[in-house]
């Protein structure tokens, strides 16, 4: 499939020219069309942000909803239907800072969604303030001496969470990006990919030159069932590995153990009830 | 001697009261059943403290041969299990009260308070019968057999409760009953002591719920298959009855990692086509404000239980108050058009919850049932609910290639579909947005947008629900009530027996319907009774309508108000 028809006419992309983002918004249009999978089949949530914005700047299905809550949105969508390919994009600030709290559940429930990260180590939007992944020292208007707090290392935490599957990628490696991408979405259960992201605006200490000087590919022989060795290399760095950290096959999904589906496969936007689904209920109460 | 009902009253209300573990609650289920079962009326309303052990929780049944639906202060009778008995209990022991307690463990407690102390040795009973938990099964052959209840009726309910433990188990059940019953004939009987109430056949066959178990069946009836909700007294009750039957019931339960999470899982599972439910108190909903916020703006339907109890912050946990309308009709930013409820009855609650899911997915808004701990923790024995009539509306179409989410209409409702039901693309997005969905500052469109979402209101308005009106037609006097208070007044008015008074009683509370100031303009006085320190209600009445209700009989101790202080209040003020 042509990645074209994720091409969306008429859009006024609000990014600013050589941003990483115009990168990922391409892999991702990629991997899609790749995966064969057409754009009314795809639902694509986030929050609030500049990355958070590329559900307007392609096809697809999307629920742009509030700062920091893309992950539950998506949750809960794909429990009501499980047919769909369901993704949730958005920054560093978004899905780790004000959401931080629903990242660390929704991978201890492992629903079968795609999360993606743009990291740039800085909020876009709200014009440069430090991030949860900022390094120790970034100096932005409101941390005028510099960041005091330790960066925040989502694949760390995902893979002591148990994610089933985190990776890294960056967003100039597009062909590697569109790869993990892919994969991440085949895969059946909650996915993470972090992708770093220069912001040309608002960070001139993570820059193109440093990702690239700072970055380089898991070697070959990276065991990605391997929960230990991927906690070393998510652990790893500066520079930092790219590629699928860790991946674990089979386990359940949240959306199949509702009760929703015990003994119906339909979802839920076509069920209907009718007063009998409470007869043996009001019974109990005589 | 002592005869039941007392003079004045045409029922007994009887108190227990215990430690939380001690078996209070499994003596008041045992009696609750047993007496409905024997053909009585039966009110109970429990209160407890924000414990799991110790303390001291307690009961009031009402057993009568005509309905109860409200709380006493008037104890006929207290039976405590245990000492440590607080003062909310202790202060209402009259000289009338006849009190059936252990002396070894009451000892002199509440000799100051003037009432009658029958010594029937529970505990040594208890003891015999197999250990100390048997305590409350004693305590509940005793009444059982003061009440008259056929003692098969108890039996079989303790074989049927306690057979999965083991037989001996049950044996010793069954042998603390008989030890009751014999306490009576011989201590209790023996001095006097009697109830005359007629069985009325009527309550046999009904239903004994609470208000829990009315909003989950609403809820189930009305097609709920999503609800996630973060564990916050008194709620809890609708996610455990949902997370109970959610295999046989076909719904999808999760307790979220906050509120947070709960209302944007909501909204997402709504955005998918599901039935989406949360059930929260008021700091859980002020944390789902933005959520709320999200609702307006998205038109995803959902539908919030909202179980108050006192603020502002914790306040206190297990307790009760009407002080969260105002966070209901006004939370989340900007103009948010949705609907409010809040059931005075069973009936009412389990309908409204029904009703709540098809006007939450015909208008695309939030609808909130508001209830409080009261309502949720008090049972009484209802008809079966009528579901004959009752269908559940999707208002869900198919979309077309070129699909508009928010197609700007005439009523406002843009038809909705769902991801994956037809061909088009469906977006929705927390900013202004297009026809589309897509975010667009465009200050025309704005307009257009708002004044779109905020006509669905006249839709809403069309279907709300008229108060309720009781007492005479050609009114002086006019009681205004909302929520759980609705029997507690009722009954306050038969007691106050006070002339030309009506009452007007409003279950849906916001929008409020158009009749409203023509009711209140009729009387030559009208008072609001309310749980919470304002007059809340009054004041959304007065913002709605510009008719300023001034007499406001307030409540907000944390425990609900009683029916003698109702008409107490109300007589002072009326006559
Ligand atoms: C509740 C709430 N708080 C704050 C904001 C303001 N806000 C919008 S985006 C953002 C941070 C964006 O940073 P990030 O998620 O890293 O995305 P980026 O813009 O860098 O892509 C903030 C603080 C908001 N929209 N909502
Ligand atoms: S502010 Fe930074 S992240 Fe946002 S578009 Fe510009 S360069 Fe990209």
């Amino acid at each position: 499939m042509d990645h074209r028809i994720y091409d969306l006419e008429g859009i006024d992309n609000q990014w600013c020219p050589g941003c990483g983002d115009f990168q990922i918004l391409e892999a991702l249009k990629k991997a899609l069309a790749g995966l064969e999978l057409p754009p009314e089949k795809v639902v694509l949530f986030s929050g609030i942000g500049q990355a958070a914005k590329t559900p307007h700047f392609m096809k697809g299905n999307f629920f742009n909803g509030l700062h920091g809550r893309s992950i539950s949105n998506a949750t809960g969508m794909k429990v009501a239907n499980r047919a769909l390919t369901v993704i949730a994009i958005g920054g560093d600030g978004d899905m780790y800072g004000e959401g931080g709290n629903h990242f660390v559940h929704t991978i201890r429930r492992n629903p079968d969604i795609t999360n993606i990260a743009h990291n740039n180590m800085v909020y876009g939007l709200t014009k440069g303030q430090a991030s949860p992944t900022s390094s120790v020292g970034f100096k932005t208007p409101v941390q005028v001496e510099g960041v005091f707090s330790e960066p925040f290392n989502p694949v760390a935490v995902a893979v002591a969470l148990g994610a089933s599957f985190v990776a890294r990628a960056y967003s100039t490696n597009i062909e590697q990006t569109v790869g993990i991408i892919k994969e991440a979405i085949l895969h059946k259960g909650y996915a993470l990919v972090d992708i770093f992201q220069p912001c040309v605006t608002f960070n001139k200490v993570n820059t193109y030159a440093w990702f690239k000087a700072n970055t380089f590919d898991l070697p070959g022989d990276h065991d990605p069932s391997d929960r230990m060795a991927a906690m070393e290399r998510a652990l790893e760095g500066p520079p930092y590995p790219l590629g699928v950290l860790y991946k674990v096959e089979g386990r359940p999904t949240f959306e199949d153990s509702m009760g929703c589906y015990h003994e119906d496969d339909t979802p839920l936007y076509r069920r209907v009830y009718g007063p009998e689904r409470i007869k043996d209920l009001l019974s109990s109460f005589r | 001697m002592f005869r039941f009902p007392s003079k004045g009253n045409s029922d007994l209300s009887l108190v227990l009261c215990g430690a939380a573990g001690q078996g209070v609650q499994t003596l008041e289920e045992i009696l609750v059943d047993s007496f409905r079962k024997a053909g009585y009326h039966v009110f109970a309303s429990r209160e407890y403290m924000s414990r799991v052990r110790g303390g001291s929780n307690s009961t009031e049944i009402r057993v009568s041969s005509k309905r109860v639906r409200a709380l006493v202060d008037r104890m006929d009778i207290l039976l405590p299990l245990n000492g440590g008995i607080r003062a909310n209990i202790r202060e209402r022991v009259t000289p009338e009260t006849l009190i059936l307690g252990d002396a070894a463990e009451i000892k002199d407690e509440l000799a100051d308070r003037g009432g009658t102390f029958l010594n029937v040795p529970l505990m040594e009973k208890g003891r015999e019968a197999g250990g100390p938990v048997y305590t409350g099964i004693v305590a509940a052959g005793l009444l059982a057999g003061l009440l008259g209840v056929p003692p098969e009726i108890p039996e079989g309910l303790l074989k049927e409760r306690f057979i999965a433990k083991s037989e001996q188990v049950v044996k010793n059940n069954l042998s603390a009953f008989e030890k009751g019953m014999g306490l009576f004939r011989e201590l209790v009987a023996s001095k006097g002591v009697s109830v005359d109430i007629a069985k009325e056949n009527e309550a046999v066959g009904e239903m004994m719920m609470n208000g829990s178990d009315a909003v989950s069946l609403g809820a189930l009836a009305g097609g709920c298959d999503f609800m996630s909700s973060y564990p916050m007294s008194p709620a809890t009750g609708v996610l455990t009855y949902l997370a109970r039957h959610a295999r046989s019931h076909a719904v999808a339960v999760e307790q979220a990692e906050d509120e947070i999470a709960a209302i944007n899982m909501a909204l997402g599972a709504s955005y998918g086509g599901a039935r989406s439910m949360v059930s929260t108190s008021g700091g859980g909903l002020s944390l789902m404000g933005e959520g709320v916020s999200l609702t307006g703006i998205t038109e995803l339907p959902v539908v919030l239980h909202i179980g108050q109890r006192p603020g502002p912050a914790t306040g206190m946990a297990t307790r009760t108050e009407q002080g969260d309308l105002n966070l209901a009709v006004y939370c989340g930013h900007g103009d948010v058009p949705r609907a409010v409820f809040a059931p005075g009855s069973l009936e009412r609650a389990f309908r409204l919850t029904f009703d709540a899911f098809n006007l939450a997915d015909e208008f695309q808004v939030p609808v909130f049932i508001l209830t409080d701990q009261y309502f949720l923790n008090s049972f009484y024995n209802v008809p079966e609910f009528d579901t004959s009539g009752l269908k559940v509306q999707r208002f869900l179409v198919e979309s077309g290639e070129d699909y508009r989410r928010y197609e700007v209409t005439e009523s406002g409702v843009s038809p909705r579909s769902v991801p994956g039901f037809g061909k088009g693309i469906v977006g929705t997005d927390s900013h202004e947005h297009d026809e589309v969905g897509h975010v667009q500052e465009d200050f025309e469109l704005r307009r257009r947008m708002v004044d779109k979402r905020l006509r669905k209101r006249k839709g809403i308005l069309e279907r709300v629900i008229e108060p309720m009106m009781t007492g005479p037609k050609d009114y002086r006097n006019l009681v205004v009530t909302w929520g759980s208070l609705y029997h507690i007044v009722e009954e306050a008015l038969e007691k106050a027996d006070l002339e030309g008074t009506a009452h007007l009683h409003f279950d849906q509370v916001f929008p409020l319907h158009p009749d409203t100031r023509a009711y209140l303009d009729k009387a030559e006085k009208v008072i609001t009774v309310e749980g919470n320190a304002t007059g809340q209600f009054a004041d959304l009445v007065r913002k709605e309508t510009g008719f300023l209700i001034e007499e406001r009989v307030l409540w907000y101790s944390g425990l609900q108000v009683p029916v003698e202080t109702v008409a107490a209040k109300l007589l002072e003020l009326l006559r």
